[in-house]
């Protein structure tokens, strides 16, 4: 009986790629792929570190792509994101099934893979929106518009393009505090930065050690009018509640004054 | 600038302008070009949510609440006590660009009361969306309101610096207007939109020759009428929808329930309440008109002069017209599809892609998510069980109220008489 393997590697797309080609070449029967932090040895099992290797990443995302819709293949990239434990393996699956079909079968969702995938893709997609909706940008003395963020899923690759177009003349950083990174417009391109924080900048609120001394008056003014234009007589706070879940409040300048 | 005259400012002319429900920020087509601030092409956001459950995607504001008018239903008609107060250009200009800087807002929906007369009114309402362009060089969403009876220059330059306009007709029938805003005139509402209307038209055509058009008003027009003000049908209202979606090519039509503002004879007392469920029930028929393939007069006509406020307009008509029912799920052309209650666009998208590949089952059907009590009565598919039975729609309409909820049952309180 072939040995059955697991892959580790370093958490990137790209080494999730090269897993995929490894096993592919050395006809491995995968049972787990996993970023290297989370590797456990396991019995009667051959553990495989794999080295990421951009060149065979590249094969099997342009062999991936001639026969995966532009949505199928969104949605590999996404479901990747959310960092949900065992991903890698339903990833890998539908990656298998579609190589291994002749017609596209990306959205066929009575397949389990691929329905599991899309489903993950669907639940990054509605964080992405969010933090595109709900980041709160402060001004800081240095004249950078700064917020930070703690989103359920590894969401600033996918918002970075949105920020970046709409915010091309001013410089921002939006801070992920959870994973420990973020990314940086400096009027000319967008970075990966990571920041020693001191825990006084905080979500919310404008300390005088880091902001701009107008920063706390213009919070005060979007509180107010945030307060002005709500209509009493036609209250819905069950409404209120589903549009604005309580674990995004902490972000927002009009639930923090 | 003066934080504590502008927070005051902003109470007061955010309050004034809440009435007003638009609140879209999409549909345009501005792109961020220039490395400038702001960019308003994709698909709008909604920033934040009141605790009425509303979206705040824009700032809404009134450049000041003077007015020369007097409509009743209006909170800032010229006989009401309230304080007034208006803003300068460059406030207007400044809170928005630094409220977009903090990302709280997609752009600006600016209003106003009338001061002076229209014109003078619609010129200030230009120069802050001209400032926010041109000196900020600023790319989000401008919502410009024409003001009824502004000049055709006017409207033809407001077109170029903001996304959309929108006159608010209010009122939707003519002889409501003349009693409760006597000194407009239905004229001065239309004059406007007909400019607008005819200069989107025209640029369209240019820019299919001329690459460097400059784009006027890409997000269209809308307007808003208040419900419940005026004594007014729901035939009424939305036949007047209808006139504005064929004759002006609006984007949105907006209903909006009138919340009581002032003790007058001639309007609700100030105690009663906001009619949602009405308002709810007008939205879902604009829907059938723009999305379901439906025409108005087969939702309301002589005979049917108002909603059903215990069912949604789809099952209502479905119910009156028996006859074309049961239909089979997997030949039905997709306008009849579009007709069963229960279903919705997306799921008749699934249906017709998923019915290629496979013949469709109940089973299949819940999976898709169709709204299968009441979607049952009125479909056929590959199974055996039907609910073939032919009740009368009287006894249907009460069982499917009786094996469903809504959110709004409270407030019908139908005694249900046959069980």
């Amino acid at each position: 009986m072939q040995q059955q393997a697991v892959l580790s590697y370093d958490g990137t797309l790209e080494g999730f790629l090269t897993c995929v080609f490894t096993a592919y070449e050395e006809k491995l029967k995968v049972v787990a792929i996993n970023a290297s932090e989370n590797t456990t040895q396991q019995l009667f099992t051959a553990s495989y570190e794999v080295i990421t290797h951009s060149g065979k990443a590249k094969r099997v995302w342009l062999s991936l792509k001639k026969k995966t819709s532009a949505a199928g293949l969104r949605d590999l990239k996404w479901a990747f994101l959310s960092e949900i434990p065992q991903m890698e393996m339903q990833l890998y699956r539908m990656i298998r099934y579609i190589l291994a079909e002749n017609v596209p079968v990306d959205r066929d969702f009575s397949h389990p893979a691929v329905l599991k995938v899309a489903q993950a893709a669907k639940k990054v997609g509605r964080e992405k929106h969010r933090m595109e909706a709900f980041v709160r940008f402060r001004r800081t003395r240095d004249e950078v518009y700064f917020a930070a963020i703690e989103p359920d899923f590894n969401v600033l690759p996918l918002i970075k393009s949105h920020f970046k177009n709409r915010y091309a003349d001013q410089k921002w950083i939006i801070y992920d505090l959870k994973r420990n990174f973020g990314i940086a417009w400096d009027l000319a391109a967008v970075n990966y930065i990571s920041l020693d924080l001191d825990p006084e900048v905080g979500i919310s609120g404008a300390p005088e050690a880091y902001f701009h001394t107008s920063e706390i008056a213009f919070q005060q003014l979007w509180n107010q009018y945030f307060t002005s234009t709500n209509i009493k007589s036609r209250a819905n706070s069950k409404l209120h509640l589903q549009q604005l879940p309580k674990r995004y409040w902490k972000y927002l300048t009009e639930k923090n004054l | 600038m003066d934080y504590e005259r502008i927070k005051e400012k902003l109470s007061i002319l955010a309050d004034a302008a809440k009435y007003d429900v638009s609140c879209s920020s999409s549909g345009s087509k501005r792109k961020n070009t220039t490395k400038g601030l702001g960019d308003s092409s994709g698909i709008g956001i909604c920033h934040s949510y009141t605790e009425d459950g509303r979206c705040v995607s824009l700032l809404k504001i009134l450049l000041t609440n003077h007015c020369i008018f007097d409509c009743a239903y209006c909170v800032t008609r010229k006989s009401n006590d309230i304080k007034r107060a208006a803003f300068k250009v460059q406030e207007v200009v400044d809170l928005t660009i630094h409220f977009y800087r903090r990302n709280y807002i997609e752009g600006l929906f600016l209003s106003s009361g009338i001061f002076k007369d229209a014109d003078y009114t619609m010129e200030r309402l230009i120069q802050v969306a001209k400032k926010l362009r041109l000196e900020e060089n600023f790319n989000g969403y401008i919502h410009l309101k024409s003001i009824p009876g502004a000049s055709d220059e006017l409207m033809r330059e407001a077109g170029l610096y903001a996304d959309r306009l929108s006159v608010n007709i209010e009122i939707p029938t003519k002889s409501g207007l003349k009693l409760l805003a006597p000194d407009k005139k239905h004229e001065d509402f239309i004059k406007p939109m007909e400019k607008v209307k005819n200069e989107i038209i025209q640029y369209k055509q240019e820019s299919l020759f001329i690459k460097s058009t400059p784009k006027y008003a890409p997000a269209g027009q809308s307007t808003q009428m208040i419900v419940g003000a005026s004594g007014e049908s729901d035939r009424d209202i939305m036949y007047s929808a209808n006139f504005f979606y064929k004759k002006y090519n609006m984007k949105r039509v907006y209903y909006s329930g009138y919340v009581p503002v002032a003790e007058d004879p001639r309007l609700p007392a100030l105690n009663s309440k906001v009619p949602l469920l009405r308002e709810n029930r007008l939205y879902q028929t604009d829907w059938l008109l723009r999305f379901y393939g439906f025409d108005i007069r087969e939702l309301l006509n002589e005979q049917n002069l108002n909603l059903d406020l215990e069912v949604d307009p789809k099952l209502s008509w479905a119910l009156r017209n028996r006859h074309l029912f049961p239909v089979n799920i997997n030949r039905v052309e997709k306008q009849l599809l579009l007709r069963i209650p229960g279903v919705g666009l997306k799921s008749v998208n699934k249906i017709v892609q998923a019915r290629k590949f496979r013949k469709l089952n109940w089973e299949h059907l819940s999976k898709i998510g169709i709204a299968m009590n009441r979607a049952k009565y009125f479909i056929t598919c590959d199974s055996r069980e039907f609910e073939v039975k032919e009740p009368s729609s009287e006894y249907l309409k009460n069982v499917i109220l009786k094996t469903s909820s809504g959110k709004f049952r409270k407030e019908t309180g139908t005694q249900l008489s046959l069980f």
